[in-house]
């Protein structure tokens, strides 16, 4: 009898215990959301406040009104569509193609013995620990030599954007993709060759249904860093019409940052939504990519 | 490497069918007019090195797309293809660029610059000269009428070859008794102190570049000799006015005095940019603050950002937790926005006076700290935004990795007695940190070359007083170069810039050569093998 009330007694402090616990932690989880989404929230109301400039932000501005956006989406030097789709565009490209070079390439990798392999596999994360800032002077020469002879291949072009982009594919992102083909047993593609498969057949029919996930991790990682990329594009891009926008961002910011901070606030919202749609619906999978290999780090 | 197993070796051996041969045939052939046809066209432009990598490359493809022993590597050869073109030829150049002086100043090559410095003239005191008449339009325009030492007649005009027409040629009239015409169509003839008068007229060049004519005194005109003449034994110009000598010194042609000629051309100046960087005592002081900084940035960020985000993960590692996934989306929030747009946010709101922290600040202690004006305190903005930044990125990560730690192990060893704080300084941690290791060593390796954060946030300021070269108390050596090279304040400097480009190279190499020799990585190549 005492046995069992003592028991009891000692299940209910342990759950009062736990209980204290939880609490504490959310109190801690308040304070650390405070600190995560305050800048958020400020640019969101940094975005209704109808002024418009630094100085006379509020948290709660008085007579919030949407008037920075319909700036935003009519002011001539801030053509906010045109970039956002340019930046779509470019990034949209250069994720497709790059995961198919990658995919592609790492398949060769994780299937295929061959002299060098090794050595090329580690070649590449040598490759990729050159920082290519500086290379941008050499890319500029090359970019605009190529536009002499091609203008499409050339400087202000987004077509050569993209392909300085891609020129990335043979990045860190093989290693993930390999890592994650390794994990596919041979068994699959040996039985399926005794059936007289070719190496297509079998890496288009058989695992590539079974890379979905991973697909998509890269193909979103890719994107996600390509559309924040604003160096080269800089570099590369100089007419109004061709930015993408995160370099416009950067212009507009550097020119009539106080000033304008409303607009820009409503800009920087508007261009950072889809991305963090993208991670938040589909966090689950990016995590789970994200602790296979250091992709954003 | 060693073994290769049976169905490997028939993997790689194995004959493609007719047609895709055909169709890789068709592929090539496309390809290799595109490129010899885009090959002619750079040459003619004189783009060698380009047309050199593009020639390269070209051959390499070719060669894997038609030998039967290539087969992997075509898998690939359009990913390597684009890598060597888009990031090893601009890693080459940066190499070679690093053992020259290129750079501001230094931007032509020798022949340009010498070709250029050829086209300096002089006019000779002494020498071959003409008898001249000048002549004015009414729109001000001059024209000379030159007799030569044979008596022959000469037309001179700007930007025009001396002709020599006869009388009804180009408007030219009669010629008078001293072979001079009455009139030019266009022009009005000035008598002799009309020209004296014209304090314009001396200042005209008369005829094409290469042949140029110029007044000399009332009676002559003369032609304009090259200045300096390029002479190959000595490596210099000589100038033909003074006799000067003007000896090539690293690019840039000098006289033992010191004297210079603009412009310099690029030459290649061995390992001085390397021995600067090491040596130079201009350059000491802010060099080492700047690599001191570089390290310790990178090192307290990742410091930092691990230790807030591995302590929520343990946190709130707890499967029954509420709203555990809603506190989840809500904490990864800074992860998401691209870094661009979260650190120009920052930017304003550390701003001073304006901005909405400094504000508060203000309102609470009467005082905020002045975050971009004072080099402590920048780097203290600094690393809380990078905080900001990327601990959602560390709590994933260990959030995962705590999730893969059997919980036998903390169980057996609170059997055995161990505090809590114990099995997680003993138990969790190490085993967490062989999981997350190679993750933390590319954080490392990202920070310290972290461009973004610095440039955008406030572009390494504040400066530092009397450096050499424009350099910030939270430059980074990345953002320092980037400055060298690009921003031009105090002239660019490309191949110095390069020459750091490949001390960061070999820092961030080594590091990743560790990474190789001491985590997962390097076993998952060799049991491969």
């Amino acid at each position: 009898m005492s046995r069992a009330v003592g028991s009891r007694g000692r299940l209910s402090s342990a759950k009062a215990q736990r209980r204290a616990s939880i609490g504490t932690r959310l109190v801690v989880a308040v304070l650390l959301i405070v600190f995560s989404i305050f800048p958020v929230l400020w640019v969101v109301s940094a975005s209704l406040n109808p002024t418009g400039t630094l100085a006379t932000q509020t948290l709660i501005p008085r007579n919030p009104g949407f008037g920075n956006y319909r700036t935003l989406l009519t002011l001539d030097q801030f053509p906010f569509w045109t970039w956002f789709l340019n930046s779509l565009k470019v990034a949209g490209i250069s994720a497709v193609v790059s995961l198919a070079i990658t995919t592609v390439a790492s398949y060769a990798f994780s299937r295929f013995r061959f002299r060098g392999r090794q050595t090329m596999l580690k070649a590449l994360l040598l490759i990729n620990a050159f920082p290519t800032l500086l290379a941008l002077v050499a890319t500029f020469l090359m970019i605009s030599q190529a536009g002499d002879v091609i203008p499409v291949l050339g400087l202000n072009s987004h077509a050569s954007l993209i392909l300085v982009y891609l020129g990335g594919a043979m990045g860190v992102n093989i290693w993930l993709m390999k890592g994650f083909l390794d994990t596919i047993p041979r068994d699959i593609d040996e039985s399926a060759m005794v059936e007289g498969a070719t190496d297509w057949q079998i890496f288009t029919k058989l695992v590539l249904p079974l890379l979905r996930p991973i697909l998509i991790v890269i193909l979103i990682l890719n994107y996600i860093g390509t559309y924040g990329e604003f160096v080269l594009a800089r570099v590369l891009l100089r007419s109004n019409e061709t930015y993408t926008l995160m370099v416009g961002l950067q212009i507009f910011a550097g020119a009539q940052f106080t000033q304008r901070w409303g607009v820009f606030a409503a800009g920087a919202l508007m261009g950072a939504l889809p991305i963090m749609i993208i991670y938040l619906a589909l966090q689950d999978q990016i995590v789970g990519g994200l602790t296979q290999g250091a992709v954003k780090g | 490497m060693a073994t290769v197993t049976l169905q490997n070796a028939r993997k790689v051996g194995r004959p493609s069918p007719v047609l895709p041969r055909l169709f890789r045939l068709a592929i090539v052939v496309a390809m290799d007019s595109l490129v010899v046809w885009f090959l002619l066209k750079l040459a003619a432009l004189g783009y060698y090195p380009f047309a050199a990598a593009i020639g390269i490359i070209a051959l390499f493809v070719n060669v894997v797309l038609l030998r039967k022993e290539t087969y992997p590597i075509r898998w690939m050869v359009v990913g390597l293809a684009l890598m060597a073109l888009f990031v090893i030829y601009p890693i080459i150049f940066t190499v070679w660029v690093a053992f020259t002086n290129y750079g501001e100043g230094h931007l032509i090559t020798k022949e340009q610059a010498i070709d250029q410095l050829s086209k300096q003239t002089y006019l000779p005191p002494e020498g071959k000269a003409y008898a001249w008449t000048a002549f004015k339009s009414p729109e001000g325009e001059y024209a000379l009428w030159l007799i030569g030492e044979g008596g022959n007649g000469y037309l001179a005009r700007p930007g025009e070859p001396l002709a020599q027409p006869q009388p009804g040629e180009l408007g030219v009239g009669e010629l008078d008794a001293s072979g001079i015409p009455q009139e030019i169509e266009g022009y009005e003839r000035l008598n002799a102190f009309l020209a004296a008068a014209d304090s314009n007229l001396t200042q005209v060049m008369f005829g094409e570049e290469g042949n140029t004519i110029q007044v000399r005194s009332p009676r002559e005109a003369a032609e304009l000799l090259p200045l300096y003449v390029y002479d190959r034994q000595q490596d210099a110009m000589i100038d033909q006015q003074t006799g000067l000598v003007y000896i090539n010194l690293r690019g840039t042609f000098t006289t033992s005095s010191g004297q210079s000629l603009r412009p310099g051309f690029m030459e290649s100046i061995g390992l001085d940019n390397f021995e600067n960087f090491f040596i130079s005592p201009a350059l000491r002081g802010p060099l080492v603050q700047l690599v001191t900084w570089n390290f310790a940035f990178a090192i307290l960020s990742l410091l930092l950002n691990f230790s807030l985000g591995l302590a929520i993960a343990v946190l709130f590692n707890d499967p029954d937790f509420p709203l555990k996934k809603l506190i989840r989306s809500l904490l990864i929030i800074p992860y998401t926005v691209p870094a661009l747009i979260t650190i120009l946010i920052w930017r304003g709101m550390l701003n001073p006076e304006l901005g909405v922290i400094d504000r508060a600040l203000e309102g609470l202690f009467g005082w905020a700290p002045p975050w971009f004006t004072n080099a402590w305190w920048a780097k203290v903005a600094i690393l809380l935004v990078n905080l900001w930044l990327s601990y959602p990125y560390f709590m994933l990560i260990c959030s995962g990795a705590l999730q893969s730690i059997p919980d036998e192990l903390a169980e057996a060893a609170t059997v055995d007695g161990a505090s809590s704080w114990q099995r997680f300084w003993r138990i969790t941690l190490p085993l967490l940190l062989v999981a997350v290791g190679p993750l933390l060593i590319a954080s490392f390796i990202f920070n310290f070359n972290n461009f973004n954060l610095i440039y955008l946030f406030n572009a390494g300021g504040p400066p530092m007083a009397n450096t050499p070269t424009p350099a910030g108390h939270t430059d980074i050596l990345i953002s320092y170069v980037y400055n060298l090279a690009f921003s031009g304040s105090r002239g660019v400097d490309y191949g110095f810039a390069s020459a750091i480009t490949i001390v960061i190279f070999f820092i961030v190499a080594s590091i990743t050569l560790f990474q190789f020799r001491y985590t997962r990585m390097w076993e998952e190549v060799s049991e491969n093998v």
